[in-house]
């Protein structure tokens, strides 16, 4: 059983052990579609349990369960399970401590999604149709692969910092001493550091929208863009009123995506700075509430606010998606 | 943008659909400001993975002590000097050792790609075309459930292992990657599903195909890019994880996530170990996201981003 459980450090052991579970479940879900498949004139309901039983089992115990118990949570002390009511979200609404992080993450919500929209939109615009276009759009939606831990590393490397008089090796600082100033430690002075975190994230983000967008410019019917063109409208004109007005619902449901994924991102902060000097937003203080200061209450107060901050946004998206399929 | 010179609208024979396109492309490849926008953009994406890329390959004490931009002058006056040591260093060396968490990342990536889809491909499946009490009101509840962020449901699940005694094991990861998948997966196969002509369904149904022959001789065969989509994310998505395995895992499951922010952490300054461990970290995906890019856009176009 032990044998099953942990592998332990020997690599083939873990290889193993993954080949042991891939086949159990084959084997498992194998069995189940014998069981559904076997009588001859099965009840709706066994078929239709038999297939989608294991999903809502799994979402009952692993989704709606756990959440549930958290929000009960956000309501006890610390680790004691004394009910404290709403403490924890006063707590969280009034210590300096919190208010910083919520601070930050609200201009993480109201800046990043549009910054990442907006390069994304224009970039798809610009290069649309162009001689480039394919080699122009593989370098910007390349980010979107790699892992967000890896871009904070790409990034904290620009923004390295070494003492005056010593040859600089982040490029950012580098340019600054060319330019005749003194370099800087960037990711130590705020506010400044919460948006050059930010940079990591819209450099990752920017892909998606252009990808989007530029599906959605490309739907654009070109009766629209022709009539236009022969009414004298070019250039600027153009981008103002005939694409964006043409691609609305499309940007709303990049924007709302964008910052959904804003609010629960945790890694590009924990990797740049780990929340210090005042940079940590409501997804990384969760984790460091949780797992490092062993705050269980306070942790399911954040995870529930963040989950509060959520739903309406993706309530919208939802809406306007509907409205672009419609369109489409 | 603004400089674009108007073009005089003339009277042209109606334009075709290559002619205007033709037009177009000279239009934004004339217009200055906006060809300088994308070369601008285009430079800031790159510059900086190409700056790290380069920095990997230099020796240890040119690159704490000359920017990596320097190395092109450097080649040219026949001095630079690079070589694969960084990234020996990082996958061998005994204080990094990241080919083990190498081993990691993909015994923990391959069940927790391949467990969730089939699942989801199951429930899609019954979602979509059994008929059975409750159908309608359970998928909405389901769909419903793509609005839960992980991070609520991270602490008591984390007990839940720790009192099953399996915590800090590749099946908790498997398992809890599983989980958080499914709402979107079977989202998005079941709209796929939907779309199969229901004459298919119906003729295989008439040829006395149970519901289990008509799911893998009807609809296997025709969702194949479809769960290739879908696959491509949940690969990066779980690959690129950090969160879930931080948490739910220790040291003997850590993927290179973990490891390589655990690095920026400690060594933040060796920059010789972190590029060549950012790279290694980053091939695998590369690598799968240029090959199957394709079917990447076309899932992402059908909704298939996860938040």
């Amino acid at each position: 059983m032990d044998w099953l459980l942990h592998a332990g450090d020997d690599p083939v052991h873990k290889l193993l052990l993954m080949l042991i579970a891939i086949g159990l479940f084959v084997a498992l879900m194998a069995i189940i579609l014998f069981v559904v498949d076997r009588p001859r004139n099965p009840a709706r309901w066994f078929v239709g349990f038999g297939f989608t039983g294991v999903a809502l089992l799994l979402l009952l115990a692993g989704l709606v369960y756990p959440a549930v118990l958290t929000i009960w949570t956000s309501f006890l002390r610390r680790n004691s399970g004394d009910f404290i009511g709403l403490d924890n979200y006063a707590r969280a609404f009034t210590e300096p401590q919190f208010l910083v992080v919520l601070g930050n993450t609200a201009l993480w919500v109201l800046v990043a999604p549009f910054v990442a929209t907006f390069l994304g939109l224009v970039y798809a615009y610009v290069v649309d149709r162009s001689r480039f276009e394919k080699l122009a759009k593989g370098l910007v939606f390349l980010p979107m692969a790699i892992s967000m831990v890896g871009a904070s590393i790409i990034w904290k490397f620009v923004y390295e910092f070494k003492p005056q008089g010593v040859e600089q090796t982040g490029l950012l600082n580098q340019f600054l001493v060319w330019l005749g100033g003194e370099p800087q430690q960037w990711l130590l002075s705020r506010p400044l550091n919460t948006f050059l975190i930010m940079v990591v994230f819209v450099w990752i983000q920017t892909g998606f929208a252009m990808t989007l967008l530029s599906a959605s410019i490309k739907a654009i019917p070109t009766d629209i863009t022709e009539a236009a063109r022969l009414d004298g409208v070019s250039g600027f004109g153009m981008f103002w009123r005939i694409t964006i007005p043409s691609i609305r619902p499309a940007l709303v449901v990049v924007l709302t995506t964008i910052a959904m994924t804003t609010l629960k991102t945790f890694d590009i902060v924990r990797t740049m700075t780990a929340g210090q000097f005042g940079t940590s937003i409501v997804a990384l203080e969760f984790y460091d509430q949780g797992f490092r200061q062993q705050d269980a209450g306070m942790a399911a107060a954040l995870a529930v606010l963040l989950f509060v901050i959520v739903v309406p946004v993706v309530v919208y998206n939802v809406r306007q998606q509907r409205k672009v399929e419609e369109i489409r | 943008m603004t400089t674009t010179t108007p073009q005089v609208p003339t009277v042209r024979p109606p334009a075709s659909g290559i002619g205007s396109r033709a037009r177009k492309a000279r239009k934004a490849l004339t217009s200055p400001w906006a060809s300088t926008l994308a070369i601008v953009i285009a430079v800031l994406w790159t510059v900086p993975t190409v700056g790290l890329l380069v920095t990997s390959f230099r020796p240890e004490l040119d690159i704490r002590t000359s920017g990596w931009w320097t190395v092109f002058g450097d080649a040219f006056a026949g001095e630079g000097v690079f070589s694969l040591r960084n990234y020996e260093t990082a996958l061998y060396g005994s204080s990094t050792n990241m080919i083990e968490f190498f081993v990691n990342s993909f015994v923990v990536t391959l069940p927790a790609v391949f467990i969730p889809i089939t699942i989801a491909l199951l429930a899609a499946y019954g979602f979509a075309w059994i008929d059975f009490k409750g159908r309608d009101i359970l998928f909405i509840a389901v769909f419903a459930l793509q609005v839960v962020p992980i991070q609520i449901t991270l602490v008591p699940l984390l007990s839940a292992y720790v009192d099953l005694g399996i915590n800090g094991t590749f099946w908790t990861i498997w398992l809890s990657h599983s989980i958080f998948a499914l709402p979107l997966a079977i989202f998005l196969l079941h709209n796929f599903m939907k779309d199969v002509p229901r004459s298919l369904v119906e003729a295989a149904r008439v040829d006395g195909a149970g519901h289990v022959k008509i799911f893998f001789q009807v609809m296997m065969p025709l969702l194949t890019p479809a769960i290739a989509a879908f696959a491509i994310f949940q690969f990066l998505w779980v690959w690129n994880d950090l969160l879930v395995a931080l948490v739910m895992g220790d040291l003997r499951t850590f993927p290179l996530t973990v490891r390589i922010a655990e690095l920026a952490g400690s060594r933040g300054g060796d920059w010789h170990v972190l590029s060549a461990g950012a790279f290694i970290s980053m091939v695998v995906p590369v690598i799968v996201f240029l090959a199957l890019q394709r079917y990447f856009v076309r899932g992402m176009l059908a909704g298939a981003v996860k938040g």
